[in-house]
Order: structure tokens, then C-alpha cells, then sequence
């Protein structure tokens, strides 16, 4: 791809943007539900209440995904002589474990 | 005061090519006396074999780098007494090229990437138009004349760690020396510069954690001006303009 290097840049840029908001957000789900001392039950109660945690949820998995894998790959691109595709593909498939992990986890949230 | 009361420097200089040694000469000290005044003595002196590069000897040519104690140096402006922790001083060509001998290194992987950023000015009209007027407070004038006074020391791609990991990585002078030209409204190929820093090893490979703007012995600050490049390129790439 022609100027794959700037397009992930964009790309991890962007999902940083989306993922500012959301980690804070699920910080605060933390500190709310543990010093509420809510149950496993009651928790889930209100995520399965309303589409908007599984979405907001799901959004955060899409965004992670597409972060971590390539921050990792410029990690490993630097740090290491790894530079070809396979690092490439090997990256991809890193995203794509935490994106169907993740997505997992919010299903159960559903 | 006597050169003998100020006693004598250990001074140890990098000998050969990328293999080598380091090789200790014992350098009288003197007021006021530069680093490349202990690498001028030494070769007039001691061993006129040792190859070391200058020229105006008052900072203007950027010729004079090198590392010192560990730290990428413009040597005809660095005095020794603010650098010789315990009359010890270690000279080493500067990191990030290839070593031509000793002291001296091949720059020409740093003037390229120049070139490779389009860091040249590229004019837009015919020798018959009429010169364009600049007011010396518009916004684009201010930012190409902060980043403007480069002497090409190579410094700064010395002490980048990007440049390190990532050897194609076209470095900071090069960026900074492209966002001068994409501020100047007389340049006539605003879109090839922002091209040239968009390739795979271009700004957005910078990690901003500015050791260029602490080494830069002018004081310039690339990690701003590449910071202005990703802004340009990013928005660029979005509207499919490159
Ligand atoms: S800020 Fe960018 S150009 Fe400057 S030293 Fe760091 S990585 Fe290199
Ligand atoms: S930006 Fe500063 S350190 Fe880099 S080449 Fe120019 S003058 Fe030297
Ligand atoms: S000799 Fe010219 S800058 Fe040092």
C-alpha cells in the first residue's frame, strides 16, 4: 500500500482520539461499581439494560486493537531487525486475537 | 597565567574507521580553549596523521560536530572547561554515519536526506513576475524564520534515536529544512514537500521526544516544525490531496 507507514500512523492516532474518552469512562465504571459494592449480577443487569455499553464497549475493543498492534509493530520494527511483511501479517494478527478476545467479552456483556 | 599552572588534559580521540580505538594524547590546557582547539593541537603537534573536519572555527559552517564526552557537539563553540568532567575528555566522530577516518565522518546520508525531503526551494515564477512582498509578521514567515537558521551541523540526526533504530528515517535537519519551504508562499511546490515527507520514512516516523531540540547549538526547535509537518500531511492524506 502506498504510504502504508503515514496510513497506520493515522490510524493509531485516531483510535488514540477514541480511545482517551473510553479508558476514562471504564475507569470510572470501576471506581463506580466497586465502591458501590454492586454484585456480578447487578452489573450486568444494567450493561444488558441498553445497547449503549455494549457499544461503547465495543468501540473501545475496535479502537484497542487497532492501537496496541500497531504500536507493537513500530515497537518491534525499532527495537529489533524484524522489518519485513511477516511483521506485518504478524501484527495483523495480533490486532485481530485482542479485536475477537475483546469482542467476546462484550457479548457477554450484551 | 602559564600553560603549566593550568596543568595538562588526558585527551582520548577515536582512531580508525568503524573499527578502531581510542588513542590518548596530553593536551596542555589553555583559557578559553575549545574542544576543536585540543583536536587542532593534537594534529598540528602530536600526530598530523589524525583527520578531523572545520572551517570558520566561530559556529556559521556546521562542519566542526562531534561527540563529546558522549554528547553530539558543535566543538569550535564548546568550550572544554564546561564539558571536562575531571580533565577528561573523549572525542568521537558523530553517531548516526559512517566514519570516512578518525575524527572525520561521510555526510552524505545526511546532505541526501535533504535532498529526499525536498528541502530545497523550488521557485514558482518566471524570472519576469514581479518579487512577492512578505510582511516580516505573517504567521508562515514567523514559522519558516524560527526553524531557518540551520547550518547543517548534523547534530541533531547525531543525537536522534530514531535515526538509530529507523536508518531511513529522514531525520530532523531534513524535516525542519521542509517545513521552512512549506511556509513560503514564493515556493512553488508546497504539495511536493508535503509528498516528500509523507513516504514511509518521513515525519510521522518521529517520536518527539526532542533530543534534536536540546543538541541543536542554534537553538532551533525540528520536533515543533515536524510536529507542523504530521499536522499538514495528516490533514493532506485525509482530503486525498497527496
Ligand atoms: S523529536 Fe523526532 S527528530 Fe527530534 S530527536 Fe526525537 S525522534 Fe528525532
Ligand atoms: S537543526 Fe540544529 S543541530 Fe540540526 S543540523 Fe541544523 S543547526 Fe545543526
Ligand atoms: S568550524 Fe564552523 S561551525 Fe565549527
Amino acid at each position: 500500500m502506498k504510504r502504508l507507514e503515514l496510513w497506520l500512523y493515522i490510524a493509531q492516532r485516531g483510535s488514540a482520539l477514541v480511545l482517551a474518552p473510553l479508558v476514562l469512562l471504564h475507569l470510572g465504571v470501576i471506581l463506580y461499581a466497586v465502591s458501590g459494592g454492586l454484585s456480578a449480577a447487578e452489573i450486568l443487569g444494567r450493561t444488558r439494560s441498553t445497547m449503549l455499553w455494549p457499544a461503547a464497549y465495543g468501540l473501545f475493543v475496535v479502537a484497542a486493537a487497532i492501537h496496541a498492534a500497531i504500536g507493537l509493530r513500530v515497537v518491534v520494527r525499532e527495537w529489533t531487525h524484524w522489518r519485513n511483511r511477516t511483521l506485518d501479517f504478524a501484527a495483523l494478527g495480533f490486532g485481530l486475537v485482542l479485536l475477537l478476545l475483546g469482542l467476546r467479552a462484550v457479548q457477554a456483556i450484551a | 597565567m602559564t600553560n603549566a599552572s593550568l596543568g595538562t588534559l588526558k585527551v582520548e580521540i577515536w582512531r580508525g574507521a568503524e573499527e578502531g580505538d581510542f588513542e590518548t594524547f596530553e593536551v596542555p590546557s589553555q583559557p578559553s580553549q575549545t574542544v576543536l582547539d585540543l583536536v587542532t593541537y593534537v594534529q598540528r603537534k602530536l600526530d598530523p596523521s589524525l583527520a578531523y573536519r572545520f572551517a570558520c572555527r566561530v559556529g556559521v559552517c556546521g562542519s566542526c560536530a562531534m561527540t563529546v564526552n558522549g554528547t553530539p557537539r558543535w566543538t569550535c563553540r564548546t568550550h572544554v572547561q564546561k564539558v571536562a568532567s575531571s580533565g577528561r575528555v573523549r572525542i568521537e566522530p558523530l553517531r548516526n554515519l559512517p566514519i570516512l577516518k578518525d575524527l572525520a565522518t561521510d555526510m552524505a546520508p545526511f546532505f541526501d536526506k535533504g535532498q529526499e525531503a525536498l528541502g530545497r526551494f523550488v521557485p514558482s515564477d518566471a524570472r519576469a513576475s514581479e518579487v512577492a512582498t512578505i510582511p516580516p509578521d505573517d504567521p508562515k514567515r514567523k514559522e519558516a524564520n524560527a526553524a531557518i537558521e540551520c547550518i547543517g551541523c548534523g547534530v541533531c540526526y547525531s543525537a536522534c534515536d530514531v535515526v538509530s533504530w529507523q536508518p531511513d528515517y529522514l531525520g530532523p535537519a531534513a524535516l525542519n529544512r521542509a517545513w521552512t519551504l512549506v511556509n513560503d508562499v514564493r515556493d512553488g511546490d508546497r504539495q511536493g514537500h508535503l509528498k516528500a515527507v509523507a513516504e514511509d520514512a518521513g515525519c510521522h516516523a518521529c517520536h518527539g521526544h526532542q533530543n534534536c531540540v536540546e543538541h541543536c547549538p542554534v537553538g532551533l526547535n525540528p520536533t515543533r516544525s515536524i510536529a507542523g509537518l504530521k499536522r499538514l500531511v495528516v490533514m493532506a492524506a485525509l482530503k486525498g490531496e497527496l
